[in-house]
């Protein structure tokens, strides 16, 4: 259903007007989805970075040589084991999230408005040259330029990746062929450190984006349809 | 593919006919892929949508705009040329109805307001408490009894003074050598106490295998003793009861589930790289299981109990701690 567009009209007596238009882009399943991974990430990165700070290091224990020192201010759970309780626990709604959106995006064929394709390549730079160098607005024909599509599309993997590296450190021995994949136990602990703040670098662009473009923008991710698109 | 099927069948449709391509041949496969990229080349478009309505079309653009952009493409063959479609005009809706549907699309999200019930302090202990459950559950599902824990050759062991020592009271709690026997009780035929050279003689196995600590931490050391399967039938075990429970000298306490206990690499482990254990790590008889995490491998055993009721199930664990915590 998404792609839908209608008309907004007015009628002041006999007369009616049409005042503007609206797109229907975002599905209920994927609304649903959208907010409830981006609270369980929310949790999953502060609850993550709580048991970071009981070993904040990728090296040896002896002699231990600290990374970073997390404040536990912008932790969740106060303490190692309570910060396992949410990790633990919001896991799993972040899996079932992220396989129920997968899964509507493939089944529905909604997949087709946001998945980076070879033909979205040639639209990359002139998206960049306007975003970061005050380049021309290239013509948008589609909900999505490629730009945003790449970035949709990557923090996906992301996501994917994410759940594949926690299941290699939480399971290393019953998913030892996992754990192996990724170099070990040691080495997944890592990997999933580091998607991590790829999908913050993610966040923070998206967020910026969000508040740039506008209030419609915005309620269309809580009502599904954005008033006067630009396509 | 039949042009009626909706989309969602063609994509399961198309899925199959690739993996099923995949498994045929490999040079099949990328010949498929590649006429897929050259059809969607030519017409702008996946094979997919030249064959059906696309619901997702680009609304903005009509066909003849399309056509009038890219005069060199071909429409694909056999399809009814789409030159004289005419645009047609949005659906219209009033503003008021608009309203009404964008108020109830908002009202279908509100069900996600539920997971504050997590902010909720009355609430929030109870709700964690039942998701470490769940996950327990889910690991206990995941354990296989057959399934070994990796094991390294001597080169990858970490040295002996890089091995961590971490305790909840004290480092060596005094044990006397002399004097120390290992007291069992329980679901057993032969309960009593068991003096270490009664363990020593049981077959002796040495691994190396990887230690994990809840910190995060990990090191690869090498472990020997007698496997607690062995020992569980020198004293008769019911191996049918759900639990071991351990005691220790300095009053730490652990819990380990009939499976894992009977697992091959679980030892009753009185070595450490081949030495008798230091009183540090946990002399004279320790729990070493690669199965699970470290917290759970407790030190100074002095206590052993096969038994159906856990009261208790573990020093870290009646802390908030996850209570199965296989690895």
């Amino acid at each position: 259903m998404s792609g839908v567009i209608l008309e907004i009209t007015r009628t002041k007596g006999e007369e009616t007007v049409a005042i503007g238009r609206a797109a229907y882009e975002h599905p209920l399943p994927v609304r649903l989805c959208h907010w409830a991974n981006a609270i369980s990430l929310f949790v999953m990165v502060g609850s993550g970075l709580q048991i970071f700070r009981a070993f904040p290091s990728f090296g040896a224990k002896i002699p231990q040589k600290d990374l970073i020192h997390w404040p536990k201010a912008f932790a969740i759970g106060g303490w190692l084991g309570g910060a396992l309780q949410w990790h633990l626990t919001f896991m799993w709604i972040y899996m079932a999230t992220g396989l129920i959106y997968l899964g509507y995006e493939i089944f529905s064929g909604n997949y087709r408005q946001i998945l980076f394709t070879h033909r979205d390549i040639p639209g990359i730079w002139p998206m960049i040259r306007h975003y970061f160098f005050f380049g021309p607005k290239p013509e948008q024909r589609e909900a999505y330029n490629p730009l945003q599509k790449h970035a949709y599309t990557t923090v996906i993997g992301l996501g994917v990746l994410s759940v594949l590296t926690g299941l290699a450190i939480w399971k290393p021995v019953q998913l030892s062929w996992l754990a192996a994949l990724m170099g070990g136990f040691h080495l997944a602990r890592l990997w999933h450190f580091l998607i991590m703040w790829a999908m913050l670098a993610f966040v923070l662009g998206h967020l910026v984006m969000v508040l740039l473009h506008g209030w419609n923008n915005f309620i269309s991710m809580l009502t599904g349809w954005k008033k006067d698109p630009e396509y | 593919m039949p042009a009626f099927a909706g989309l969602d069948v063609q994509l399961n449709l198309l899925g199959f006919k690739l993996a099923w391509t995949l498994t045929l041949s490999w040079r099949n496969f990328v010949e498929l892929c590649e006429s897929y990229v050259q059809e969607s080349r030519k017409t702008g478009m996946s094979p997919e949508d030249n064959k059906s309505e696309a619901k997702t079309s680009d609304p903005s653009k009509s066909q003849s705009e399309e056509m009038a952009q890219h005069p060199a493409e071909e429409s694909s063959p056999g399809e009814p040329s789409s030159v004289d479609s005419v645009k047609v005009a949005d659906p219209r809706i009033d503003e008021g109805k608009f309203a009404t549907v964008t108020r109830r699309e908002l009202l279908k999200v509100a069900p996600i307001i539920a997971l504050g019930a997590f902010a909720i302090p009355s609430l929030q202990e109870s709700l964690l408490k039942k998701g470490l459950a769940f996950s327990d559950w889910a690991s206990a599902r995941l354990f296989r009894q057959l399934h070994l824990a990796p094991t390294f050759t001597n080169d990858k062991l970490t040295p002996f003074e890089k091995f961590p020592i971490n305790d909840y009271d004290v480092d060596d709690p005094g044990v006397i050598f002399e004097n120390w026997s290992l007291t069992v009780s329980g679901a057993i035929q032969k309960p009593g106490e068991y003096k270490l050279d009664q363990i020593k003689a049981l077959p002796r196995v040495r691994q190396n295998t990887r230690h994990v600590c809840v910190e995060g931490w990990d090191v690869i050391g090498r472990f020997g003793g007698a496997k607690l399967s062995d020992f569980l039938t020198m004293i008769g075990a019911d191996t049918s009861a759900r639990f071991i429970t351990v005691g220790c000298a300095d009053d730490y306490y652990e819990s380990l589930d009939m499976p894992t206990a009977l697992h091959p690499q679980t030892l009753l482990c009185y070595e450490m790289y081949d030495q008798p254990l230091t009183r540090e790590h946990g002399a004279p008889l320790r729990l070493s299981i690669p199965t699970k995490i470290g917290y759970k491998q407790a030190k100074y055993l002095t206590d052993l109990k096969v038994t159906n009721v856990l009261e208790k199930v573990g020093y870290w664990e009646d802390q908030g701690y996850s209570s199965f915590y296989g690895l």
